[in-house]
């Protein structure tokens, strides 16, 4: 109850400072604007602010649910100071999105407060940031340090920002970063009202951790990476809490005579090893991510291996096309829905880039993933296309087709959805 | 794959130093041509790293514009390729997006990109070196470092061009990935700077013309061109370049090109 009550305050509290700190930061950026020079501290304002519009084709599987359109408006601005000439920096970006439907997709985030400073073979960062590892497209296996926006989008690639202390070291055989994490974050889930859920909601409120430390557990990891010639080489040990949550189904309010579940999350410890190659020949690039992790549940491996074949120039044309093929396998073999997932235990994803290379920037995307295991597809398009100096619009198309209840996917079959978007850069 | 492209460099140095010693097989005019070029790279060299703002104006046909701005961070290396970062801060979109790489005279360049969005460092593939340059009709081939060995030369003639004299020598790309079949090229015989190239396409046929001018000079040695105009005879569209705040000897280092000054390259 304690740790619940704890939880709900927390939640509250970084919402109201988010809001605060975008709002700040907006009001700061008018009065500065472009870039001033003060004091040797060069100072630099940008950002987006976001329209974004779903449709889903649908009717909703579940009552709650929204039923076809959603809207929504992001902004996230960008503020950078530097000073000694680029040797010290400093960058404050808040997040906040306001939604239409889906109360929990209303939020607010710290995606970057953080102060760098650059020596030459050393760089020492403080604060919340964003650390992304990992050289596949499909499937991000071993990008580990931050949590899932989850709630964000359907792919999986926005990230909440994480507070750390990161030490980097250059040597010759390698760039080492150690990382000291404290402040665990939880992962955003889709609410009631919200589409791209599975059957029960996962409760907010209702979180659990392993260590008696909880959301406060200081979390430790080591990475190397080096260049070689036409390979390069990732490599890392973690040690802290698990990001992905153990989710089961639990009262929603156990003194209410109303039988309602929903679902608990539970974030254990975890320790992982990582490693992360390419090979880039020619046209040719060859990707391998490997993980293997242990917590107190289970161990297990999990690899994402592929390629990705370029084309320049096709059709005698400025056109180029690329060609991506990955493949997910993951030891635990199928699970039932809802325990810990292998949702990705033997898949196949197919992808096709044409990028027009043209003042617009006009790009093209296709992908499809194909769960081998049984029948299950999802396909995706993805166009977008500069509009004057500052705009970018893009049309994404989500299908997702499943014939077996044992599939994540299935209870995402009713959510096929078109997504357009408008973005202002400034 | 891989063996083939053991093979490939193994052959392309072999011709190298082909080349290079057995210089007799070359008739007069290709070791002038060649002479020239050894020339014009010796007059530049020595000038270890530098710093400068681009802009490019991107002009289409109907005259619409739009506008490319960028940060550009080299560094000499002597007997390779130069290293160079390149930081975009426009379009608004691709802010924060830098592309490093290390350049080579026969071998692939090495190229990684950051997006920022994802906060990602991504190896990409240096074939792509007849593409288009942010849209514009810049190639990525036009816009990296000149080396000697990426060519193989003809000397043509001497001619007056715009009240320069200057030597007209025929370029021919050794790189089978080079959009060019060949390119002619303009330098005054005073300081041996390019005034202007021709560039011809696969099917060799005249596809661009590129003039250098408001050469400036720095450090009492090296010549650089504040504008550079570009011009697309076959889809009618032109890109000029434009140059300032060119900085020598700034201090940098090989540390200054890595994947963490990559990463927070601004």
């Amino acid at each position: 109850m304690e740790l619940l009550l704890h939880t709900r305050l927390n939640t509250k509290f970084t919402r109201t400072m988010t809001a605060l700190a975008v709002c700040t930061s907006v009001l700061l950026v008018q009065p500065l604007s472009a870039s001033e020079v003060a004091n040797d501290v060069e100072f630099e304002a940008s950002g987006n602010i976001t329209v974004e519009q779903r449709y889903f084709f649908k009717e909703a599987l579940y009552a709650e649910q929204l039923s076809h359109n959603q809207s929504s408006l992001s902004i996230e601005p960008e503020l950078y100071w530097q000073w000694n000439g680029g040797s010290d920096s400093l960058v404050f970006s808040p997040f906040y999105r306001v939604d239409s439907q889906d109360e929990n997709r209303t939020h607010g985030d710290i995606r970057e407060l953080a102060y760098v400073h650059a020596s030459d073979d050393w760089e020492l960062r403080v604060g919340i940031r964003k650390e992304f590892w990992g050289v596949t497209e499909f499937q991000h296996l071993v990008d580990v340090i931050n949590q899932t926006d989850g709630v964000e989008d359907f792919d999986g690639e926005d990230k909440l920002g994480q507070q750390m202390v990161n030490l980097s070291l250059v040597n010759d055989w390698g760039i080492v970063d150690v990382f000291l994490l404290q402040g665990f974050r939880e992962r955003t889930y889709a609410g009631g009202e919200g589409r791209l859920r599975g059957a029960l909601v996962v409760d907010k409120n209702n979180v659990s951790y392993e260590s008696s430390a909880g959301q406060q557990h200081l979390d430790f990891a080591i990475r190397w990476a080096h260049s070689m010639g036409d390979f390069d080489f990732g490599a890392y040990w973690f040690h802290g809490t698990n990001r992905e949550a153990y989710l089961t189904p639990s009262l929603q309010d156990p003194t209410s005579s109303l039988v309602e579940y929903s679902l608990q999350q539970h974030y254990v410890q975890m320790e992982q090893l990582g490693v992360d190659i390419q090979a880039t020949l020619g046209d040719w690039l060859w990707k391998f991510e490997s993980i293997y992790r242990n917590t107190s549940f289970e161990s297990f491996w999990a690899t994402q291996t592929g390629f990705e074949y370029s084309f320049i120039g096709v059709f005698d044309s400025n056109l180029d096309l690329g060609l991506l093929m990955e493949h997910s396998w993951d030891s635990r073999g199928e699970v039932e829905l809802g325990t810990q997932g292998s949702l990705m235990q033997n898949d196949l994803f197919l992808g096709a880039r044409l990028a027009f290379n043209d003042m617009q920037s006009s790009e093209l995307l296709m992908g499809i993933g194909s769960d081998l295991d049984h029948n299950a597809f999802s396909f995706i398009i993805e166009a977008s296309r500069r509009i004057g100096d500052n705009f970018i619009a893009s049309l994404d198309v989500r299908l997702l087709q499943s014939n077996d209840e044992n599939d994540l996917l299935y209870t995402l079959s009713s959510d096929d959805h078109a997504q357009l978007s408008l973005a202002w850069y400034f | 794959m891989l063996i083939k492209k053991i093979l490939l460099s193994a052959v392309s140095a072999l011709s190298l130093s082909l080349v290079a010693t057995v210089s007799f097989a070359l008739t007069p005019a290709e070791q002038k041509g060649l002479d020239i070029s050894i020339e014009a790279k010796k007059r530049d060299v020595g000038w270890q790293d530098s710093t400068a703002d681009m802009v490019m104006l991107l002009r289409n046909k109907q005259g619409q514009q739009s506008i490319r701005e960028i940060k550009m961070k080299s560094l000499e290396v002597q007997n390779d390729g130069d290293k160079s970062l390149t930081i975009f801060n426009k379009p608004r979109d691709v802010k924060g997006t830098a592309f490093l790489s290390f350049s080579h005279p026969i071998e692939a360049d090495e190229q990684w990109l950051f997006l920022p969005a994802l906060k990602r460092v991504k190896r990409i593939s240096s074939r792509n070196k007849s593409g288009p340059f942010m849209g514009s009709e810049f190639a990525f081939e036009d816009l990296s470092s000149f080396e000697v060995e990426k060519y193989s030369y003809k000397f043509l003639a001497e001619e007056d061009l715009n009240g320069l004299k200057t030597f007209k020598v025929e370029q021919y790309p050794a790189d089978e990935n080079s959009g060019y079949t060949r390119r002619i090229v303009w330098l005054d015989t005073q300081e041996y700077r390019v005034q202007k190239i021709d560039f011809y396409d696969r099917k060799n046929s005249l596809l661009k013309t590129l003039t250098f001018s408001d050469y400036k000079q720095y450090l009492a040695k090296h010549w650089r061109a504040d504008k550079q105009q570009m011009i697309n005879h076959q889809n009618g569209k032109s890109t000029e370049l434009k140059w300032s705040h060119y900085n020598f000897k700034t201090g940098l280092s090989d540390s200054d090109f890595n994947r963490n000054s990559l990463k927070r390259a601004r």
